[in-house]
C-alpha cells in the first residue's frame, strides 16, 4: 500500500534519513520506534508530503506522492501536538476540516461521540487543555474514515481513560484491515496494538519485522522485553 | 472557486483581540482628526501620517506572528488533500481581507463621511493598498526565518526602514547631490518605497504639493498626468504581489 524507496533526507549537513526503504500491507498496525531524534517524524511527514525528500520515492497504491495530493483523502493523521486557530471553536474545526475535505465518504463520528466532544462543541480551542485538544486532533484523523491512519504519539496527554477508548478504537480499525502507524515510547502500551514494528536508528531502518517473529527470536513475551533485550545485545556487541 | 480556507481563517481573525483593537484605534484616531480640523484637506494630512505609519506596522507584525501562531494548523491543512499553494492563499487572503477590512471600519467611514469623494477615494485605495504590500511582506518574513523572533525582528526592521530610515537616506542624498539636478532621479527613488508613493498620490490630490518644492513640481507632472498614476497605481500592487509570489514559492518546496 505504501511503498517507500531509497528515502533520504538532509536538512542542511544533517542527514536525518538514510536510504529508507519500506513496505507496508494494509491490515499491519506499525509500531515505529527508536530514539529522540532518529528520523521517525521525519519518515511520517515525508509520507504526509509535509517533508520533501532529497532522493527516493514514495509510492501510494502504486502512485508516486510528489506529483499528486489526492491521496491525502485516505490518510488520517494524528498530530503529536494539534494547535489550532484560538478564535475557533471545536465545532467549527470540525466543520472546517469537513469541509475542507469535502468526502462523500460516510464520517466516522464514533470518537466524538466516544470523548463526548458534543457537549463542549461551543468552547473556544485556545481554552482547551492538551488533552481535550489532543481528543480534536484524533477524532478528526478517525473523522474520514481513511484507509491509512497516522498517529504521532497518540496517547501522550491523554487521560487513562480516553487512552483506552483511543487504543480501542485503533485495534478495531486496524481489525478492518486498515494501514496504522503509530510512533510511541510507551512499549508497553503498544504490546496489544501492533503487528508489526519499525526500530529506526541514526536515520536508517535498523529492522521490520512482526511482533510475533521478533518475539520469538528474542525469546520474551512482551515488546518492551524484547527491544530492550536487542538494544542491550547492541550494546554489549 | 472560493477558498474555504481563507473564509475560517478571516472568521478567526475578525475575533483576534488585537485586530479589534486596531479598528478601535483607527477609529479613534480618524474621528477625533476630523472632529478637531475644519479644514478636511488638514484633516486629511494628519490622518495620512497617523495611517502611513499605523497601518504597516499592524499589517506586517500582525501578519508574521499569525503565522508564527499557526506553524501547527498550517501542518494540519498540509496533511488534509488540499495544494500548498491553496493553502498559502487561503492564509493570505485571509489575513488581508480581515486587516483590509479593519482599515475601511476604523478609518474608512470616517473618510467617507467628512472628506469629498476623490481624496476619499484615493485614501482608501492607497489604506488597502498598503494593507495589501505590508501582509505580503508579512509572509515573506516568515518563509525567511525559521526562528519565530528573527522573524519578528526582520519585520520591524523592514518597517523601520520603510517608514523612518528610507527618508532619511534619501534626505542624506539630497543632500549629497543638491548640486546635481537630481529631481528626476527621485520619481524612481520614491517608486522603492510603497509608504512614499501613497504619500506622494494623496499628497498630489491635495493640491497642496506646491510644499513639496521643484521636486514637488515633477511630481506632478509625472503623478499627475493619467499615465504617472497608473504607472505608480501599477507599481503599488507590484509590491503588493511580489513579496507573496516569492513567499509562496519558498512555501510550495518548504519542510514543514
Amino acid at each position: 500500500m505504501i511503498d517507500i524507496q531509497h528515502i533520504s533526507k538532509q536538512f542542511g549537513k544533517f542527514q536525518v534519513l538514510k536510504d529508507v526503504n519500506l513496505t507496508c500491507a494494509p491490515g499491519q498496525c506499525i509500531a515505529l520506534i527508536g530514539p529522540n531524534g532518529c528520523g521517525k517524524t521525519t519518515l511520517i511527514k515525508s509520507i504526509l508530503g509535509m517533508v520533501i525528500p532529497t532522493s527516493g520515492t514514495i509510492l501510494f497504491n502504486g502512485k508516486n506522492i510528489a506529483s499528486d495530493y489526492h491521496y491525502r483523502h485516505q490518510i488520517g493523521y494524528m498530530p503529536q501536538k494539534g494547535r489550532y486557530p484560538d478564535n475557533m471553536t471545536i465545532g467549527q474545526v470540525i466543520d472546517m476540516i469537513k469541509d475542507i475535505r469535502n468526502t462523500k465518504s460516510e464520517l466516522d463520528e464514533e470518537l466524538i461521540d466516544a470523548f463526548r466532544l458534543n457537549d463542549i462543541m461551543d468552547k473556544k480551542m485556545m481554552n482547551l487543555s492538551g488533552g481535550t485538544t489532543q481528543k480534536v486532533s484524533a477524532s478528526l484523523a478517525f473523522l474520514f474514515n481513511p484507509d491509512v491512519l497516522i498517529l504521532d504519539e497518540p496517547t501522550a496527554g491523554l487521560d487513562p481513560l480516553a487512552a483506552e477508548i483511543l487504543k480501542e478504537k485503533i485495534i478495531a480499525e486496524n481489525k478492518k484491515g486498515k494501514l496504522i502507524f503509530i510512533t510511541s515510547h510507551l512499549l508497553s502500551e503498544l504490546d496489544d496494538l501492533v503487528t508489526d514494528v519499525v526500530l529506526m536508528q541514526e536515520g536508517d531502518i535498523r529492522f521490520h519485522m512482526s511482533t510475533s517473529l521478533l518475539k520469538e527470536q528474542t525469546n520474551t513475551t512482551s515488546l518492551a522485553k524484547a527491544i530492550t533485550y536487542i538494544l542491550k545485545r547492541d550494546h554489549v556487541q | 472557486m472560493f477558498n474555504k480556507i481563507q473564509k475560517f481563517i478571516l472568521f478567526d481573525i475578525l475575533k483576534n483581540r488585537i485586530v479589534i483593537a486596531y479598528t478601535l484605534l483607527l477609529a479613534v484616531l480618524a474621528w477625533s482628526v476630523f472632529s478637531l480640523e475644519d479644514d478636511s484637506n488638514k484633516g486629511v494630512l494628519t490622518l495620512l501620517n497617523i495611517v502611513l505609519l499605523t497601518t504597516p506596522l499592524v499589517s506586517i507584525i500582525f501578519t508574521t506572528i499569525y503565522l508564527y501562531n499557526s506553524a501547527e494548523f498550517i501542518e494540519l491543512l498540509l496533511s488534509q488533500p488540499v495544494r500548498r499553494s491553496k493553502i498559502w492563499a487561503g492564509l493570505f487572503l485571509g489575513l488581508f481581507f480581515s486587516l483590509g477590512l479593519s482599515f475601511m471600519i476604523g478609518a474608512g467611514i470616517p473618510i467617507l463621511l467628512f472628506v469629498a469623494g476623490r481624496t476619499a477615494f484615493i485614501l482608501l485605495v492607497m489604506g488597502i493598498l498598503i494593507t495589501a504590500i505590508f501582509v505580503s511582506l508579512g509572509f515573506l518574513c516568515t518563509i525567511l526565518a525559521r526562528d519565530k523572533a528573527r522573524g519578528i525582528g526582520i519585520a520591524i526592521l523592514l518597517w523601520l526602514y520603510f517608514s523612518l530610515l528610507f527618508d532619511g537616506l534619501v534626505l542624506f542624498l539630497l543632500f549629497q547631490f543638491a548640486d546635481y539636478p537630481i529631481e528626476k532621479v527621485m520619481v524612481v527613488v520614491s517608486a522603492l518605497n510603497p509608504i512614499d508613493l501613497a504619500r506622494i498620490f494623496i499628497i498630489l490630490q491635495l493640491d497642496v504639493s506646491a510644499m513639496l518644492g521643484y521636486t514637488g513640481a515633477i511630481f506632478k507632472d509625472f503623478f499627475g498626468t493619467g499615465l504617472g498614476a497608473v504607472l505608480g497605481f501599477l507599481l503599488l500592487c507590484l509590491w503588493a504581489v511580489i513579496p507573496y509570489l516569492i513567499s509562496r514559492r519558498l512555501f510550495i518546496r518548504k519542510d514543514l
